[in-house]
C-alpha cells in the first residue's frame, strides 16, 4: 500500500498515513486530486478505480471516507478489508467510534493504524493482538475521563 | 462496550481543536493558529525550562495544525527532546511528531538515532516496537545506514517478543525498498525463510510480506520458500474456520495471511517436485471450490475475505499458465462473477478475465462471454466498469469476432465517457488494423472513427492509415472513393480534411474518371474545407495542390491562382507563405518531367509495427511508464510521428534517408516540407538546382537539407589501438571518443534528430524525443560501402559518476549490415539526477577483415529533460531575484560565431526546450526563457538569458549569456552547451 487517506464528506483531510516517500506538495496535491474524485462518486459505484498507476480502493463510512491506494499486484478485495478491519479496531477501541474521535484522537488513530500497519504492509491482523498491545501502551500513561461524544456512530454492529 | 481510557486527555489540546472546529471562516481559523503558533513560540524560547507535559502538549498541537495542511517550522527539537523521556507517552508523542514531519536536518537526525538506538537496546518490547515503527514511518536513508545492519538481528534472535519480530520485520521491508543496496541479508536468509514456519500467525503475516519482495529481487536464495510457503497455503486452506481463532475473519480462515501466501509463489514457476506441485494444485481446486459452496454468513466482508483469497488463487493459476484444467475453471468462475450483483465482482471479473483472455488455454472459454462483455459496455452505470469491459473486449478480440467487437466499441464511442475515448480510439484503430481481412473495412472503420470521435484521433492514427492506404494498392482506390465521400459532408473534422487532402493528392486519378469527382471537383472540395483549418493542414493541403497540379495538369490554372493569391503567397505564416511561394514558382518553371519526378506518388513505407501501439500505452498515465516497459514497447521504425516532439527537423533525417537505400525514419515530412523531400532519392539535389536557377534564396526546408550535403567528411575512424592487434576488450574498457565528437555533441544540443556521424563508411543518423525525465533514442547505422559489415557491435557506457545521473539501456543491434543497408538501434534512457558528461557509444565492426573501432559522444545532454514553462513578465523577475545566490548564477560573455539572426536565434532557444518568453524583457533584443529540467530525483528550475550587442566595441559581435538555476552544476553545463550554440 503506498498511502491512506481518511477524509469527511466535506473533504476534510483527518488522517494521512504515506508508506512511499513523497514532498508536502506532492501530498497535499495527491490529496486534492483524490478527495474530489472520490467524492464525486456515486455511492453504488464501485469500490476500486484506476487513478494515475495506482489502484484506488475506498469506502465510507457514516461520514467518513476510508481510502487506500494500491500497486497494481495488489489485491482489491482484502484492501477492502485492511480497511473494515481498521474501522473494527476503531471502533472497538472508542467504543462505536465516530468522526469526532478521530478529530480529538487523532494521535490515538494513528498509533492504532501503525500496530495494525506497518511500512503499508499488515503486520498484525488479530483484532485481539492488535487491542492488547494499545491497551497495554495505555496502561503506562495516566488515566482520564474520555471526551463526551455526540456524534453519529460510525460503525454500527448489526 | 467498556469505557477505555482514551490515554493522558490533554485537556489544552482538546480545548484547541474545539476552538478551530468552531472557526467560521477559514481567515478566523488561520489567525487563531498563528496565535497559537506564536504561544507556543514563546513558551518553546521561554527562560522557563517546559516540563515533560508541557512540551508533549505543545508538540502535539504543533502536529495537529500540520496536519490540518499548514507549514511548521520548528519544535523538531522539543520532539526530539521527548524521545529520551522516559514517559511512555511522552516518548510516544515524540515519535509520531518525528514520523510525520521528516526533517533533514543532520544535527536532528543524529540526535534521533540515537534516541532510537537506546529504544532499540532497552530490551523493553514496547520501547522497542515505538523505534521500530518510527524506523519504518521514516524509512530515510539515513536510517537504513543506521540500522540496517542491527535489524535482522532482531528479527531472527530467539528471545525476541513476537510483537518485536513483526515490527523488525516490516521495518526492513521499508529500509530494503529504500536503500536495497544497504540491507544485506546474507547471512539470515535461511533463519527469514524459516520464519513461514513461525508458530505465531502475526510473526508469518509480517514475515512473508518481506520474503516476497526480497525473493522479487533475489529469486534463486530465497526459493526454500517456495514449498514453505505452499504447506503453510495447505494447513490453513484445509483448517476449519474456527482453528484458527481469532485469525478468522467473518468464517474465513486467516484470509490476509492467505492471499500474502499465493502472492508469493506468483515470485515462482511452478513447483519442481511433483508432490509440492501436487499438493498446492490440491490447494488451487479447493480454493475454486469453496467459491461453489453456499455462503457461511451473508456479511459482505465474508464474501469479500472468500473471494480475495479466490482472486489471488486465479492469479497464480494465471501466472504458471501451466493447467488447463484449473484455467477453465477460473474462467467459467469469472464467468458466474460477471452477472454478479455486487459491482465489485463485476469489476474484478472483468479485470481478471482480461489476464486469461491471453492465455491459450483459457482464449476460447474467455470469447463464450462476449455477449455478457458487450451487454456490460452498454448497461454498466459506472465509468470504471465499462472500462475494464472495454479493456476486457479489446483482450479477447481476435479474427473471428472483431468485426463484432469493432462494431460495438464504435458504437460504444458515440455516448462513451471523455475521460475514456482517446484510449477507446486507439484500441479500436489497432483491432481495425490487426485484424483487416479486407482493407476496404480497415478505412472505413478508421474513417469512422474520425467522424465519430474525431477530437480524440491522435496523429498516429491518422498517419497510420495513410501509411496502410499507400502500401497497398488494392485499397487505394477505395480509400480515395470513400474519403471523398466522407468530405461531402457539409461538418467535417479537420482530420478528415488531412486524410482526405493526403489522399487524394496521392490517389485522386483513381477516381477522377467520374465527372461527379473530376479533379476540379476534387479540388473545389478539399479548399472549400481549407479556409477552417488550421495552419498545419493548410499546409498539407497546399501539398496536396501541388500534387494535383501533377495528376492533373488541367486544374494548373485555378490552383497557380489560389497559390498567387494574397492570402497565400503573403500569409503571415512562414510556413504557409513558403510553401505557397515555392510551389508556384516550382508549377511554372518545371519542365512536366521535373514534376512528374518531384511529385511522384510516395514510395511504399517500409513495413513496421504500429506506432499506435506505443500511444496506447504511454496512454496510461504521464509518468506511468517506466524505461523497462519503453523498451518492451513496440519498436517503431521511425515513428511515423512528424519527426521529434520538440525541434521539427525531420527533414534532416528524410535527407539522410535519401543517401541511404532503405529509408527506415522516413516521415510524412509534414512539419518541415512538403512530401516530395522524400519523394525520390535525387529529389533533394534536384530542389535545391531548380531553386538557385530561379535565384530564390534557399531558405526554410531547403536549409534543413545541409547536414548531409555538408557532412563532415571526416577521417576513417580507427580506434586508439589501430585494428587487429587490439583485443575488443581492452579497447572497451578505456573507449577515448573521436575528437571532434565534442562537437558533433554540440550540434545536437537544440535540435534532436539529423545526422551524428558519417564517414566514408558508415553515417549514423539520430532520431530522439524526451517526454518529462525519459528519453528514447533511435540511431539509424548507413553501410555506405557495398560489402557487409560483420560482428557490428555497440556499446554505450557511462563514464564515472554519469553512471549514477543516468540510466540508460540499449537493445542489442544486429551483428551483420549488408552493403548499402540499414539498422536501427533504440537507446532508452532515464534522467535520475542532473548530470554534465555524456555517454560514450562505441561501435565496433569488421570491414573487409579490419576492425573498425571508434566512439563518439551520444548527444544526450541535461536540456533534454527541459519542460519549458510559460509565465508572466512579474513572475519571471521574481524567480530570477530568488535565484541569486552567487552559485546560481553561471554567465559568460562570448563572441557570435554565426551571424545574429533573431529568427535562427528563436528557434534554436526553442529547440534547447525551454519556453521562450516574449515580452518579458524590457529591452526587446534580449531573449529569455524558462523551464524546468526533469529528473528522477528532483526537478530543476531554470531560467536563462541572452542578451545579444550587435555593435560591441571592438566590432565583433558579442552575447552575454546568464543562466540561473536552482542547481549549480544546472547553471554551470546550461551556460557551457549554450556557449556554443550561437
Amino acid at each position: 500500500m503506498q498511502f491512506m487517506l481518511l477524509f469527511s464528506r466535506q473533504g476534510k483531510l483527518r488522517l494521512q498515513k504515506w508508506y512511499v516517500p513523497l514532498s508536502d506538495k506532492e501530498k497535499k496535491k495527491i490529496t486534492r486530486e483524490l478527495v474530489q474524485t472520490v467524492l464525486a462518486r456515486k455511492p453504488k459505484m464501485c469500490s476500486f478505480l484506476e487513478w494515475r498507476d495506482l489502484k484506488i480502493v475506498y469506502k465510507r463510512y457514516a461520514s467518513l471516507y476510508f481510502c487506500c491506494a494500491i500497486e497494481d499486484q495488489d489485491n482489491e478485495l482484502i484492501t477492502l478489508e485492511i480497511i473494515h478491519r481498521y474501522v473494527e479496531l476503531l471502533d472497538k477501541y472508542f467504543g462505536s467510534v465516530c468522526e469526532l474521535d478521530i478529530i480529538f484522537n487523532f494521535e490515538k488513530a494513528y498509533f492504532i493504524l501503525d500496530e495494525f500497519l506497518l511500512g503499508g504492509e499488515a503486520q498484525e491482523t488479530s483484532k485481539k493482538n492488535v487491542l492488547k498491545a494499545i491497551e497495554q501502551a495505555d496502561l503506562l500513561q495516566e488515566v482520564s475521563p474520555a471526551l463526551a461524544k455526540q456524534n453519529v456512530p460510525l460503525f454500527v454492529t448489526v | 462496550m467498556p469505557a477505555v481510557s482514551k490515554g493522558d486527555g490533554m485537556r489544552g489540546l482538546a480545548v484547541f481543536i474545539s476552538d478551530i472546529r468552531n472557526c467560521k471562516s477559514k481567515e478566523a481559523e488561520i489567525k487563531r493558529i498563528n496565535k497559537e503558533l506564536a504561544n507556543i513560540r514563546s513558551k518553546f524560547k521561554g527562560d522557563k525550562a517546559l516540563d515533560g507535559y508541557s512540551k508533549k502538549k505543545y508538540v502535539c498541537k504543533l502536529l495537529f495544525i500540520f496536519l490540518l495542511g499548514h507549514d511548521i517550522d520548528f519544535g523538531h527539537m522539543e520532539a526530539v527532546n521527548l524521545l529520551s523521556s522516559n514517559k511512555y507517552t511522552e516518548k510516544q508523542i515524540g515519535y509520531l511528531f518525528i514520523s510525520v514531519l521528516v526533517n533533514s536536518n543532520s544535527e536532528l537526525i543524529r540526535l534521533i538515532n540515537n534516541a532510537i538506538k537506546n529504544d532499540l537496546s532497552s530490551r523493553n518490547p514496547t520501547f522497542m516496537c515505538l523505534a521500530l515503527h518510527c524506523i519504518a514511518n521514516v524509512g530515510s536513508r539515513e536510517m537504513a545506514e543506521a540500522f540496517a545492519g542491527e535489524i535482522p538481528r532482531i528479527l531472527v534472535a530467539g528471545d525476541t517478543m513476537d510483537s518485536v519480530k513483526q515490527s523488525a520485520a516490516l521495518c526492513l521491508l521499508r529500509l530494503y525498498k529504500t536503500s536495497p543496496d544497504l540491507v544485506l541479508m546474507g547471512e539470515w536468509t535461511s533463519r527469514v525463510v524459516h520464519l513461514l514456519n513461525d508458530q505465531h500467525m502475526g510473526v508469518v503475516t509480517a514475515a512473508i510480506s518481506l520474503i516476497t519482495c526480497l525473493s522479487q529481487k533475489n529469486p534463486d536464495e530465497f526459493k526454500t520458500c517456495v514449498s514453505l510457503a505452499v504447506s503453510r497455503l495447505s494447513r490453513i486452506v484445509s483448517s476449519a474456520s474456527t482453528d484458527l481463532q481469532d485469525y478468522t475473519y467473518y468464517f474465513v480462515p486467516a484470509p490476509w495471511l492467505s492471499c500474502k501466501l499465493l502472492r508469493l509463489l506468483q515470485c515462482y514457476p511452478p513447483p519442481e517436485d511433483g508432490a509440492v506441485k501436487g499438493r498446492l494444485v490440491e490447494c488451487l481446486e479447493t480454493i475454486l471450490n469453496k467459491a461453489q459452496e453456499p455462503p457461511k454468513s451473508k456479511k459482505v466482508q465474508h464474501s469479500n475475505a472468500k473471494n480475495a483469497i479466490l482472486f489471488e488463487a486465479i492469479s497464480l493459476i494465471i501466472h504458471y499458465d501451466s493447467e488447463p484444467n484449473l484455467l477453465v475453471r477460473a474462467c467459467n468462475q469469472l464467468g458466474q462473477f460477471l452477472q454478479h450483483r455486487e459491482t465489485n465482482l463485476r469489476y474484478l471479473a472483468l479485470e481478471s478475465m482480461c489476464t486469461l483472455a491471453s492465455s491459450e488455454f483459457s482464449h476460447e472459454a474467455v470469447k463464450t462471454h462476449i455477449e455478457t462483455v458487450i451487454n456490460a459496455l452498454k448497461t454498466e452505470r459506472d465509468v470504471s466498469v465499462r472500462q475494464r469491459a472495454a479493456d476486457l473486449l479489446y483482450a479477447m478480440c481476435d479474427r473471428s469476432n472483431a468485426k463484432q467487437i469493432v462494431a460495438e466499441m464504435l458504437s460504444y464511442l458515440e455516448t462513451a465517457d471523455y475521460s475514456i475515448r482517446e484510449e477507446m480510439v486507439l484500441k479500436v484503430a489497432i483491432l481495425a488494423e490487426k485484424y483487416a481481412v479486407d482493407y476496404s473495412w480497415y478505412v472505413d472503420t478508421i474513417l469512422n472513427l474520425i467522424r465519430i470521435a474525431g477530437d480524440y484521433v491522435s496523429e498516429e492514427v491518422w498517419y497510420r492509415v495513410i501509411q496502410i492506404v499507400i502500401n497497398r494498392d488494392d485499397v487505394q482506390g477505395y480509400a480515395a472513393k470513400t474519403v471523398f465521400e466522407a468530405l461531402q459532408a457539409p461538418a467535417c473534422h479537420e482530420n478528415m480534411v488531412k486524410v482526405g487532402g493526403y489522399i487524394l493528392g496521392e490517389f485522386g486519378n483513381l477516381i477522377a474518371g467520374d465527372p461527379r469527382s473530376s479533379p476540379l471537383v476534387q479540388f473545389n472540395l478539399l479548399h472549400s474545407k481549407f479556409h477552417l483549418c488550421s495552419v498545419p493542414t493548410r499546409a498539407l493541403l497546399l501539398s496536396a495542390y501541388i500534387k494535383f497540379i501533377n495528376l492533373f495538369p488541367e486544374t494548373k490554372s485555378t490552383i497557380q491562382e489560389v497559390l498567387r493569391s494574397d492570402s497565400q503567397i503573403r500569409n503571415s505564416d512562414v510556413e504557409l507563405q513558403q510553401r505557397a511561394v515555392e510551389y508556384l514558382k516550382l508549377s511554372s518553371i518545371a519542365s512536366t518531367d521535373v514534376l512528374a519526378t518531384v511529385l511522384e506518388e510516395m514510395p511504399p513505407f517500409p513495413e513496421r509495427e504500429s506506432s499506435i501501439l506505443a500511444k496506447l500505452k504511454k496512454k496510461k498515465g504521464p509518468g506511468a511508464v517506466s524505461v523497462n516497459e519503453l523498451e518492451e514497447g513496440k519498436r517503431e521504425g521511425g515513428e511515423l510521428n512528424g519527426g521529434g516532439e520538440r525541434g521539427g527537423d525531420s527533414s534532416a533525417i528524410a535527407a539522410s534517408n535519401a543517401s541511404t537505400p532503405s529509408p527506415s525514419a522516413d516521415l510524412l515530412g509534414l512539419r518541415a516540407g512538403p512530401p516530395v523531400t522524400a519523394a525520390a532519392p535525387s529529389a533533394g539535389s534536384l530542389l535545391v538546382d531548380v531553386f538557385s536557377e530561379a535565384g530564390i534564396n534557399d531558405d526554410g526546408f531547403l536549409r534543413d537539407l545541409e547536414p548531409t550535403t555538408e557532412s563532415s567528411d571526416s577521417l576513417l575512424a580507427e580506434g586508439p589501438g589501430d585494428s587487429d592487434s587490439a583485443p575488443p576488450s581492452v579497447v572497451s574498457e578505456d573507449p577515448t571518443p573521436l575528437p571532434e565528437s565534442d562537437e558533433l555533441l554540440n550540434k545536437f544540443v537544440c535540435k534532436n534528430n539529423g545526422v551524428l556521424f558519417e564517414n566514408q563508411l558508415l553515417q549514423i543518423g539520430i532520431k530522439s524525443e524526451y517526454r518529462q525525465n525519459l528519453g528514447r533514442i533511435y540511431l539509424f547505422y548507413g553501410n555506405k560501402t557495398s560489402v557487409q559489415f560483420v560482428t557490428f557491435t555497440t556499446t554505450v557506457t557511462c563514464p564515472g559518476e554519469l553512471q549514477s545521473q543516468l540510466n540508460v539501456q540499449s537493445k542489442p543491434v544486429e551483428p551483420l549490415i549488408e552493403g548499402g543497408a540499414q539498422v536501427q538501434q533504440v537507446i532508452n534512457i532515464e534522467c535520475l539526477t542532473d548530470f554534465s558528461d555524456a555517454p560514450l557509444l562505441n561501435i565496433k565492426f569488421r570491414y573487409g577483415g579490419a576492425l573498425q573501432n571508434l566512439t563518439l559522444k551520444l548527444p544526450v545532454t541535461i536540456n533534454k529533460f527541459f519542460q519549458p514553462t510559460e509565465m508572466a513578465s512579474h513572475d519571471f523577475f521574481q524567480r530570477w531575484k530568488q535565484l541569486s545566490q552567487p552559485q546560481q548564477e553561471a554567465q559568460k560573455i562570448f563572441k557570435a560565431s554565426h551571424a545574429m539572426d533573431t529568427e535562427v536565434l528563436k528557434a534554436k532557444l526553442l529547440g534547447l526546450g525551454m519556453a521562450l518568453l516574449e515580452n518579458v524583457d524590457p529591452n526587446p533584443e534580449n531573449f529569455v526563457c524558462a523551464g524546468v529540467i526533469q529528473s528522477k530525483a528532483q526537478q530543476v528550475g531554470s531560467l536563462l538569458r541572452l542578451e545579444p550587442n550587435a555593435q560591441a566595441q571592438s566590432g565583433e559581435q558579442m552575447y552575454r549569456l546568464t543562466v540561473r538555476s536552482s542547481k549549480d552544476t544546472v547553471s554551470k553545463r546550461l551556460c557551457e552547451l549554450l556557449a556554443e550554440q550561437f
